[in-house]
């Protein structure tokens, strides 16, 4: 099997050499761009599996060289952000970033975001049936059990947790998820989001209020394992 | 305020002047009784006070006008400035250099005290300063020495160092830089507040949920027991989440750092009409009554305080409740320990169970 290979746009020189020290001894491949441009042009001559992009770059910000990738680049592209500036990040991830991290991160958490958000894109058909710890969830009947019992969904809560399920490993912000499931002209009510994820963690989850499948990105949205 | 209208220039005229009138017209009226001689030190015990109160140009202009008044209305003849005999000439002119010399003097006398004081304040506050910033750097330095130390020992004696001793050193490197990591992050809070650059990113939230979180990502080991009963009839309260984990972050690492194993330390969250209330309370022992509201301090260490904290956590805090509008209060409980008592105004959602199609 090939080696993934993964791009790293990064100024740090030491953030660069600590993720090629991370990724090559996790059997990935890494190219290293040390500015926006650069980044660009590499990606462009030899589209990667996926790109770490910094999102304060000395030459252009991250979002400009998001911009410029999403045009063309339909893989994943994970935010790597110094500041946790939630408003960054929300906007980062609206304009079609698939993920992010804060640094300083840990090396465990940026290896599953990368497993998750490279499985997502080599994903071609989804599975019928996908099963989480005491979860299953079977797509062609519409139905969820736990611990082999069903439960019941209404078709609202069904939806919103189908469209995390599929983006599994993947924080989904706040108004992605209100887009999907009521529209455009949604976003601004989340109110009613916080409602049905409530329930649903009550329905799904061992302790609701120490949710281990839907957890909280805060200020961010959520993201289920 | 009274203060700075008396200090102001044109009542520094206005009373100078009027004073010297007053006091003149006393003289005149008792003139009988005293004698034109006596009353020119009667004039001068009044410059005299003026130049103890008022800057110099009022003064001198008080020091003028009486040597004047002296000698028009009482050095005979009266009613001219003329003036007759050698002696009442000679005196003339002494008044004026000795008010004159008097108001001078006295303003510097006055001037110099106050650069004193200046001084004082100034030194004082350098060496506050410098109390601080010597126990910032020690615990910045602290973590960093650590890892630098750390670092070294596993690159030029790898060979020598046991496997359990390298797996310790780097447990240290990793302790050091999350302690480090958390000292920034709050110095950066902080800094933000104090900037008034934090804007309150306001949403619904779970607050039940909030505080399993946090209780979850306590990432340093503690012997203490966290006790918190989720409350399920809690509506969702509109907060900022990231800044309101934060404080209730900022409480547990207060109360575990403080409080002896085995210590029971408590929250709980309430809705009370249009506010919400937090409390934070442990069966420690609690601080002196004197040095509860010092707790709030930006920098300010309670006595017994375990290495590794840079005084800051409580005030941002408070700044943190202050930017929701809220206030916040400790006390010691009647049986021993800390309680924190935080009620900020919160909007809240009823809105608990939906009609979905």
């Amino acid at each position: 099997m090939n080696k993934a290979e993964i791009l790293v746009i990064d100024d740090e020189p030491q953030i660069r050499k600590l993720l090629e020290i991370t990724l090559e001894s996790n059997q990935y491949k890494v190219w290293q761009a040390a500015s926006g441009k650069e980044g660009i042009v590499m990606a462009a001559n030899h589209p990667p599996e996926l790109i770490l992009l910094d999102l304060s770059l000395p030459d252009m910000s991250g979002h400009e060289v998001l911009k410029e990738l999403k045009k063309w680049y339909t893989k994943s592209v994970i935010i790597l952000s110094v500041i946790n500036n939630e408003a960054d990040i929300v906007s980062a991830l609206d304009h079609g970033a698939s993920d992010y991290l804060t640094k300083p991160f840990r090396s465990a958490e940026l290896l599953a975001r990368i497993r998750a958000a490279i499985r997502r894109t080599q994903q071609t058909e989804t599975k019928p049936v996908v099963h989480f710890g005491e979860l299953s969830i079977d797509f062609g009947a519409r139905l969820v059990m736990r611990n082999q019992e069903a439960i019941k969904l209404t078709s609202t809560e069904y939806n919103i947790l189908i469209l995390l399920v599929q983006n599994e490993g993947r924080v989904l912000t706040h108004s992605l998820i209100l887009k999907e499931i009521w529209g455009v002209g949604a976003q601004t009510e989340t109110q009613y989001l916080r409602v049905f994820i409530r329930t649903i963690r009550k329905k799904i989850e061992n302790n609701p209020h120490k949710p281990e499948h839907i957890l909280t990105e805060s200020g961010v949205g959520y993201r289920f394992v | 305020m009274a203060q700075k209208i008396y200090k102001s220039f044109f009542y520094q005229y206005l009373i100078s002047i009027a004073t010297v009138l007053i006091s003149s017209l006393f003289c005149f009226l008792a003139l009988s009784f005293i004698g034109y001689k006596t009353v020119a030190l009667i004039l001068l015990v009044n410059v005299s006070i003026l130049a103890m109160v008022f800057d110099i140009l009022p003064v001198l202009i008080a020091c003028i006008l009486s040597a004047l008044i002296w000698n028009y209305f009482f050095i005979p003849p009266i009613l001219t400035f003329h003036i007759d005999n050698t002696e009442d000439l000679l005196m003339f002119l002494m008044y004026f250099f000795i008010a004159s010399i008097h108001a001078v003097l006295t303003f510097k006398i006055r001037k110099q005290e106050a650069k004193v004081r200046d001084k004082e304040e100034k030194e004082k506050s350098i060496k506050l300063y410098n109390t601080l910033l010597n126990s910032l750097s020690h615990e910045l330095r602290t973590p960093i020495s650590a890892i630098i130390g750390s670092v070294d020992i596993l690159k030029e004696h790898e060979e020598k160092l046991s496997a359990e001793n390298q797996i310790e050193l780097l447990n240290q490197i990793s302790i050091a830089s999350l302690k480090l990591n958390t000292h920034v992050e709050n110095l950066l809070n902080m800094s933000r507040l104090e900037t008034g650059m934090l804007k309150l990113n306001l949403d619904w939230c779970d607050t039940n949920e909030l505080i399993q979180s946090v209780i979850g990502n306590l990432d340093v080991p503690y012997t203490q027991h966290i006790v918190f009963e989720p409350n399920d009839s809690l509506p969702f309260i509109k907060l900022d989440r990231g800044l309101m984990e934060q404080v209730i972050f900022n409480l547990f690492a207060n109360a575990l750092a403080y409080t002896p194993k085995d210590s029971e330390i408590k929250i709980e969250i309430k809705r009370q009409e249009e506010y919400c209330q937090l409390v934070v309370s442990d069966n420690g022992k609690g601080i002196p009554p004197a040095e509860l509201n010092l707790l709030f301090e930006k920098f300010y260490r309670a006595e017994g305080a375990s290495a590794g904290g840079l005084g800051i956590g409580l005030s941002i805090v408070r700044g943190i409740i202050d930017a929701h509008g809220g206030t916040i209060i400790v006390e010691n409980n009647l049986q021993g320990g800390l309680c924190f008592n935080i009620i900020f105004p919160a909007e809240a959602s009823y809105l608990n169970h939906l009609k979905n199609e």
